[in-house]
């Protein structure tokens, strides 16, 4: 198995590995809680409105924002770290079709599995800051998948004409 | 732990008695031999082909019930209820609003469960079929690997399982404030399936560290027509997938987050200030936004998944027992549907029902081509598993 295949493959089922993890930690220690904030928030706003108090429903209706903010967005990098995951070992699986030399297919890999782990990432740090660097993380991680996926779309087509 | 240092401890004791031999084949065996013994009755990896392509067509079949009969109903009850709570707020009736929302909340939680359902038995029917691939290179003895198979499908079948039941168990008998029983064997199931993909990464690194046998497989080796179709269409799906969820976070994501928010505001202060139709321009603002949410994620969602699964089913197709004819044909199918369903949910928003049934046609198209795969499996399995008679009796699969 060459290098850059082992790189996809075990590094993508350690990805699962984590992405199932962090979902199985999410799922029993965060989820309800979050749920019952967003919902609650909602609804005390909305009660608020009803006993015509508008200062109440603005700072519960900022509550529940911030709250569906975060659950969004942990729930999207539980999500996509296991798909990013499946792609890197599926990848990995046929990456000796890549019709790149060895050392370039690594560089691929490379990209796509950093990607793979950086982007989530960039999501997640958008939950404890709101500024520009978890957004930057976040598109740089996405840069990097969507380049090295362009590169080995092409790769898999110079082997198909090669063949 | 205990399960899973009994898995490892029967991992490593016969993983030590076979001297980490990758396929125990004999040296002269022929290319039969070979796909007898990667493929052998109830071998791991039948296990694993069969169990998750089973997995990946109940879950969609579940999928397309669920589009069909329940989320569009949900969707209108969701907002008929936010709408009366909304209503309820501005005629001051504070415990309606309440009643509202909890109606709200239900509504929510049964949509929610059903698509966690969904979602997760294909994805672990993924992971089925990516670790199916890969059992060659898992350097536990083959009673070990169908052990941890069989541990991996039994999770992937209760977590969606007890998932789809949160809904109706609710907390009854719980022992916990906030989990029911449901949850509980959900949250069971997923550690099953987090643990013997775990021990499938060990085996890996077991094959990588004390083996440099060259594995000889012949699912990777093929270049079919169908094969190589389902691979370059499926590549190119993720890669589409990939790009309209980056236009979306780019251009829609923030601005669509930020609607929800103002225009919940304006539903409650409209709501305070008793303004009737600054509440019902809210309201229609608020359900279009969630319906433009909605196409969008889902879009981007199954473009990637159905990439994902053509790319899956490319590496299988030497197992299809179906003749090369079929065996495109059923691909092109496969593809067709893949493309229909992400292209005409983002055109509900303009075209409604009429594209939405287009859409629902796209994933019965993948359904029909997936089962037609399946049975193609099957077949192969009976081939292999008829009496040999020292006549080329696989020629079909051919």
């Amino acid at each position: 198995m060459s290098e850059a295949r082992r790189l996809l493959v075990l590094g993508g089922i350690a990805l699962a590995l984590w992405g199932m993890s962090y979902g199985l930690w999410y799922a029993v220690f965060a989820e309800h809680q979050a749920l019952n904030n967003i919902g609650g928030s909602l609804a005390a706003g909305f009660s608020a409105a009803a006993q015509r108090d508008s200062g109440a429903a603005s700072a519960a209706l900022s509550q529940y924002h911030e709250a569906k903010y975060i659950y969004d967005r942990q729930v999207d990098v539980h999500g996509h770290w296991i798909g990013l995951a499946m792609l890197l070992i599926i990848l990995g699986i046929g990456f000796d079709r890549v019709a790149f030399s060895k050392r370039s297919q690594f560089l691929l890999a490379l990209g796509l599995f950093l990607g793979a782990v950086i982007f989530p990432l960039g999501v997640l740090l958008q939950t404890v800051s709101h500024g520009p660097g978890p957004r930057a993380v976040a598109i740089a991680g996405s840069a990097m998948i969507i380049a090295s996926l362009a590169g080995s779309v092409w790769g898999f087509a110079r082997s198909g004409t090669s063949a | 732990m205990g399960p899973l240092s009994g898995w490892l401890k029967i991992a490593h004791r016969t993983a030590a008695n076979t001297s980490m031999s990758v396929a125990p084949v004999p040296a002269n065996a022929t290319s039969g031999d070979w796909e007898l013994a990667s493929f052998a009755p109830l071998s791991s990896r039948r296990l694993l082909v069969l169990g998750g392509i089973g997995l990946i067509l109940v879950g969609m079949i579940f999928g397309d019930i669920f589009a069909v009969f329940i989320l569009h109903q949900n969707a209108s009850r969701v907002g008929t209820s936010l709408a009366a709570a909304a209503h309820a707020a501005l005629a001051g009736n504070s415990p309606a609003v309440l009643v509202y929302f909890q109606n709200v909340g239900g509504f929510l939680e049964n949509r929610g469960t059903k698509v966690d359902t969904h979602v997760h038995m294909i994805g672990f029917g993924y992971l089925a079929l990516m670790l199916a691939v890969l059992q060659p290179w898992v350097a536990f003895s083959q009673v070990a690997k169908k052990a941890v198979a069989w541990v991996f499908l039994v999770g992937a079948g209760v977590l969606p399982i007890g998932v789809f039941l949160i809904h109706y168990v609710g907390l009854a008998y719980s022992p916990l404030k906030t989990i029911g029983w449901a949850s509980i064997f959900a949250d069971f199931g997923g550690l099953l399936v987090l643990l013997s993909t775990g021990v499938f990464l060990v085996g890996l690194c077991r094959h990588r560290q004390a083996s440099r046998t060259v594995v000889s497989d012949t699912l990777l080796a093929d270049r079919s027509a169908a094969g190589r179709m389902l691979l370059a269409g499926g590549l190119a799906l993720v890669l589409l997938g990939f790009l309209h969820g980056a236009y979306y976070a780019a251009v829609n994501l923030y601005e669509h987050e930020a609607q929800d928010y103002s225009l919940l505001s304006q539903m409650s202060s409209g709501a305070a200030a008793a303004d009737l139709a600054s509440v019902d321009r809210a309201l229609a603002g608020y359900g279009q936004l969630q319906g433009e949410k909605a196409v969008n994620i889902a879009a981007h969602a199954h473009s990637i998944e159905f990439g994902l699964l053509a790319m899956l089913l490319g590496f299988f197709q030497p197992y299809v027992s179906l003749n090369g004819t079929w065996k495109r044909s059923w691909a092109a199918m496969l593809l067709l549907g893949s493309v229909l369903l992400p292209v005409f949910v983002l055109l509900e928003l303009q075209y409604g029902l009429l594209a939405g049934g287009v859409a629902d046609l796209g994933g019965l198209l993948v359904i029909i081509a997936l089962l037609a795969m399946w049975i193609g499996v099957l077949r192969y399995t009976g081939s292999l598993d008829a009496p040999r008679t020292g006549i080329e009796h696989r020629g079909v699969a051919r």
